[in-house]
């Protein structure tokens, strides 16, 4: 079945989201939708998928014009969709969930007796390896995908969209999915990919269609490189890798001593974790999301009071203080989820700037705010961070991403600071506030500060590190020098020690072969992912 | 009001409540994804960000919807619409005529009595109104000042309560100047309301039961403790009825314009009014409120802030809790002069309607106890004087808050623009200006 956008548009108010998309996907082909966070693409995605209406243009499929008043309609002509968040039942069977909308009954009572047939007869065919019955929340992440998948393919879709599907999938997960794409095209499914992750989109397209700022801005061959598909999708030439001298380590640590964490359903989240960052050096801690880094880094700050262990900060114990007397102590602490834990969406930019330093007897005096002197912290962190705001007094809520993101940094570096944990410091962020971010990451180092960044964006571990620490299953694998190579992290990702990972890249396995020198040289893109295929 | 219909009441409130509540999780456990970056307010704010013109468009609407309410009810305009179509005018000469003569009651009752014969007289509606008010105003700052650390003060009526009872334990058993004795009223009046809200903030902060039901269990237990205790230690000896002893002259808040006026309005008035200044000051400009506002906009930001969220909520209901408290200190020795079982009335309920019109900001506040004071006291002057049942009030007050709990309503009545809207577009404007200027 052929997909096909002409002229798009879809407008929220004054925003204009997708500016006149043309594109086609024949059948048996994967069409990748390239573009930065932001750019528009789960927007089209959703345009095509019956969510929303588009302001202007039409959908054809098989060259007859069609309209979407929602995504039953959508199923209906034959467009599935796997959802960047997955859309199942967490209590329900695979079986269950693949039935749900759809059920097959006899009389009143379900009859998943069909369903489960499908699922097998789908299951055999492409190697899903699904058991209809089991559990969808004691599945792995993958698997659960595959249910997604599943679920598209009992309802008979010709057309297949998958919305950032690697997002949270391990590497080797990662490569199941490519190999499950393929198989689907060569059935002679559309398939409509939306990534920005350069290795995959190489790896598995037919065409592709890079989107920036909501307009299509050019299509490419899957053979073009790396360098140019970035440099389309954003604009303009890149430096991920950040200006910075070699690090100067001085005598303040940090230390990490058997930091154990362990779930209220008995799961270990943190394994008898030991480390060390020294003063004036960046320890990245790499890994696919979910390995126990958010966990430490709470740890760290002092919202994990199960955690046992011992976290030392030169002579001071922060294990068993309260997050006020960690802050107290030194300790900067940018949050992974910045909308949920870093600011107050209804508090001011001048607020949110003293959010955790009001009650400094710079901010407040005999408990009564200091207008004036938060309105003048205001100005200088607005000016020195270059956060792009209307007004100071303005919700920090109707910033953007990288903006608000700003804010968080500007707070956390105001103080003089003995350590500094970011999480995911540039996730959801434009490219430019990424560079500075990092810039100010990289002058904190160069005081002196010893500096912890979590990042499940390999590119920005490598931009930032001097080490890198590599977290899986809540265990630390091992620390890597900051030139290891991809393939050799990605192995410690997915659960060996650097010893083991390092060795069996020296054996020249298949797993991203350490082709240390020609991926350094990619390093300077922000989305290319190793040249190992 | 007798308990049983109190506790009716404190049980429709608690199932709204509890709707607000749920509605709100929603919205946080299920966001669009495409909003990711976007601030998703919740209910709460959402009723609370319309402005004021929200607020008075809300009560313009109950007012029109419940004019038609008098006129359908009128006997007369009942009887003339029998021969409507032969002619209508006289159906609609008569439910007017009812209607304005209702809302004229109503203000006479409440504001100016322009029909009375000294200046005194007319205007002592106002300072009735004035006196009415002082329980609704502490108790709605009691709801507001929760409401905006995030939390549903449903246990006012039982703070209310127990501030009376610890007011009254101090009138009956002490007998110091009035200075002293007032002072002393006022302390325990805080302290017994602290207890009670502060108790509900311990348990939610240690134990994470939910507000709402541990305010209305409390709220059950005060009415029954005040029962008990007005037939026991604080009963008036010889006498067999519910009620407390009459407070001593030294025990009772003085009139403000003196006993040879037929004003009532009491020294209270102040406190309440200090209250205001006080809390508009704790909410807005001391780092106590920075705190509290920052636990109710964004919990997970105030821990990262290092902002105990559990202190907040003790905090804040212990505060919330002594305000209410005040409210029945000063009912028992300020108005009504003893203590009985409708020492409470609806106060507690009628706040959290008087905070949410007042969009829990302290002076918005202070507004709407003004405006259900105003109810209040006209009320029964509107059912004497034109026989329209006291219950219209009631049902005007309960429209007011419908149309509020329903911004886009009256936005689309009144062609009130959408608070978040048009502020965006003007701060885009303004950045994409500052753009051009820096080119």
């Amino acid at each position: 079945m052929k997909l096909e956008l002409r002229g798009v548009t879809k407008k929220f108010g004054d925003f204009t989201a997708n500016d006149s998309i043309d594109l086609v996907v024949e059948p048996g082909t994967v069409h990748t939708l390239l573009g930065e966070n932001g750019a528009g693409k789960s927007t089209l995605m959703n345009v095509v998928y019956g969510l929303y209406e588009p302001t202007e243009g039409e959908i054809l499929i098989d060259d007859q014009p069609v309209t979407f008043n929602g995504p039953s309609d959508a199923m209906n002509a034959g467009i599935g969709m796997v959802h960047q968040h997955f859309m199942l039942v967490p209590v329900f069977t695979v079986a269950e969930n693949v039935a749900l909308g759809s059920e097959a009954t006899k009389g009143v009572s379900l009859d998943l007796a069909t369903t489960r047939k499908k699922i097998r007869e789908i299951s055999d065919q492409y190697g899903f390896e699904v058991d209809p019955d089991a559990v969808v929340e004691d599945l792995p992440v993958g698997v659960q995908q595959r249910v997604e998948i599943i679920k598209a393919l009992v309802r008979d879709a010709e057309v297949l969209i998958l919305d950032e599907p690697t997002a949270v999938l391990t590497p080797s997960e990662t490569d199941q999915l490519l190999g499950i794409m393929d198989q689907l095209r060569q059935d002679g499914k559309s398939l409509l990919f939306i990534s920005h992750k350069l290795r995959e989109v190489r790896a598995i397209s037919n065409d592709i269609t890079v989107i920036r700022r909501g307009k299509v801005v050019g299509k490419a061959d899957p053979t073009v490189s790396t360098n140019e598909l970035a440099t389309m999708m954003v604009g303009k030439n890149v430096q991920l890798v950040v200006d910075k001298e070699e690090a100067h380590t001085n005598s303040d640590t940090f230390e990490v001593k058997d930091l154990s964490l362990v779930a209220p359903n008995g799961v270990p989240l943190l394994k008898n974790v030991n480390f060390t960052v020294h003063g004036g050096e960046i320890l990245a801690v790499a890994g696919v999301q979910g390995n126990g880094q958010t966990e430490l880094t709470e740890a760290i700050i002092g919202l994990q009071p199960k955690a046992t262990g011992s976290l030392k900060l030169g002579e001071t114990e922060l294990m068993g203080k309260s997050t006020k007397q960690i802050l107290r102590a030194g300790v900067g602490f940018v949050p992974e989820d910045r909308s949920t834990d870093g600011l107050v969406g209804s508090f001011s930019i001048s607020e949110n700037l003293i959010l955790d330093l009001f009650d400094r007897k710079e901010f407040s005096r005999a408990a009564t705010l200091n207008r004036s002197a938060i309105s003048k912290n205001a100005d200088r962190a607005i000016e020195e961070f270059d956060i792009r705001v209307g007004h100071k007094n303005d919700a920090a809520a109707t910033l953007s991403g990288g903006n608000q993101q700003k804010i968080v940094v500007a707070r956390e570096l105001t103080r003089d600071l003995k350590l500094f944990v970011a999480s995911q410091p540039t996730r959801g962020v434009d490219v430019g506030s990424i560079e500075f971010i990092h810039k100010r990451i990289v002058a904190e180092r160069d005081k002196g500060v010893p500096v912890i960044i979590v990042s499940t964006e390999l590119d920005e571990v490598y931009a930032l590190a001097d080490r890198i620490a590599v977290f899986f299953h809540g265990e630390l694998m091992g620390i890597a020098p900051a030139d290891t190579p991809r393939g050799v992290l990605g192995q410690m990702m997915a659960g060996a020690t650097y010893e083991e990972a390092l060795a069996s890249a020296d054996f020249g396995s298949d797993v991203g072969t350490g082709a240390a020198t020609v991926e350094q040289s990619e390093n300077n893109l922000p989305w290319a992912e190793g040249e190992n295929r | 009001m007798s308990v049983e219909e109190t506790l009716q009441a404190q049980e429709g409130l608690a199932a709204s409540a509890t709707a607000l509540g749920t509605a709100e999780q929603k919205t946080k456990d299920n966001p669009n994804p495409q909003m990711g970056e976007q601030y998703r307010p919740s209910l709460a704010t959402r009723i609370l960000g319309g402005g004021v013109g929200l607020s008075i468009g809300a009560m313009i609407a109950a007012f029109i919807v419940g004019g038609l309410l008098i006129a359908v009810t009128d006997s007369k305009t009942q009887q003339a619409s029998q021969y409507f179509f032969a002619r209508p005018s006289d159906t609609l000469i008569y439910g007017w005529r009812a209607a304005s003569e209702a809302y004229v009651a109503l203000f006479q009752g409440s504001i100016f009595n322009f029909e009375a014969n000294t200046f005194v007289r007319q205007i002592n509606p106002l300072f009735e109104t004035l006196t009415v008010s002082i329980p609704l105003i502490l108790a709605g700052l009691a709801v507001a000042i929760a409401f905006r650390t995030g939390l549903f003060n449903i246990g006012a009526q039982g703070q209310i309560i127990l501030g009376a009872i610890f007011a009254t334990f101090v009138a009956i058993n002490f007998n110091f100047p009035l200075v002293v004795t007032l002072l002393l009223i006022i302390i325990g009046g805080l302290l017994g309301g602290a207890i009670w809200g502060g108790l509900v903030g311990l348990l939610k902060a240690k134990t994470g039961a939910h507000e709402v039901i541990l305010s209305i269990m409390l709220n059950y237990i005060a009415v029954y403790l005040l029962q008990y205790l007005l037939k026991n230690s604080l009963q008036r000896p010889g006498n067999t009825n519910p009620i407390s002893p009459i407070f001593e002259d030294n025990a009772i808040f003085p009139r403000i314009f003196g006993d040879g006026t037929p004003f009532r309005l009491h020294w209270g008035f102040v406190l309440a009014l200090a209250a205001v200044f006080f809390v508009s000051w704790l909410l807005n400009r001391s780092t106590i409120g920075f705190r509290l506002r920052a636990v109710g906009a964004n919990p997970g930001a105030a821990k990262n802030a290092g902002i105990s969220v559990s202190a907040g909520y003790i905090l804040v209901m212990s505060i919330a809790g002594a305000l209410a408290g005040l409210a029945g200190a000063l009912q028992v020795s300020g108005t009504e002069k003893v203590l009985n079982t409708g020492v409470a009335a609806s106060f507690g309920f009628d706040a959290i309607t008087v905070a949410l019109l007042g969009r829990s900001t302290p002076w918005g506040t202070f507004f709407a106890a003004l405006l259900y004071g105003a109810f209040r006291a006209g009320g029964t002057n509107m059912q004497v004087s034109t026989g329209t049942p006291i219950d219209l009030v009631l049902v005007v007050q309960a429209l007011i808050v419908l149309f509020i709990a329903a911004p886009p309503l009256v936005r689309a009545i009144f062609r009130l623009p959408d608070p978040a809207k048009p502020r965006k577009k003007s701060a885009k404007k303004k950045a994409s200006q500052k753009a051009v200027e820096a080119k």
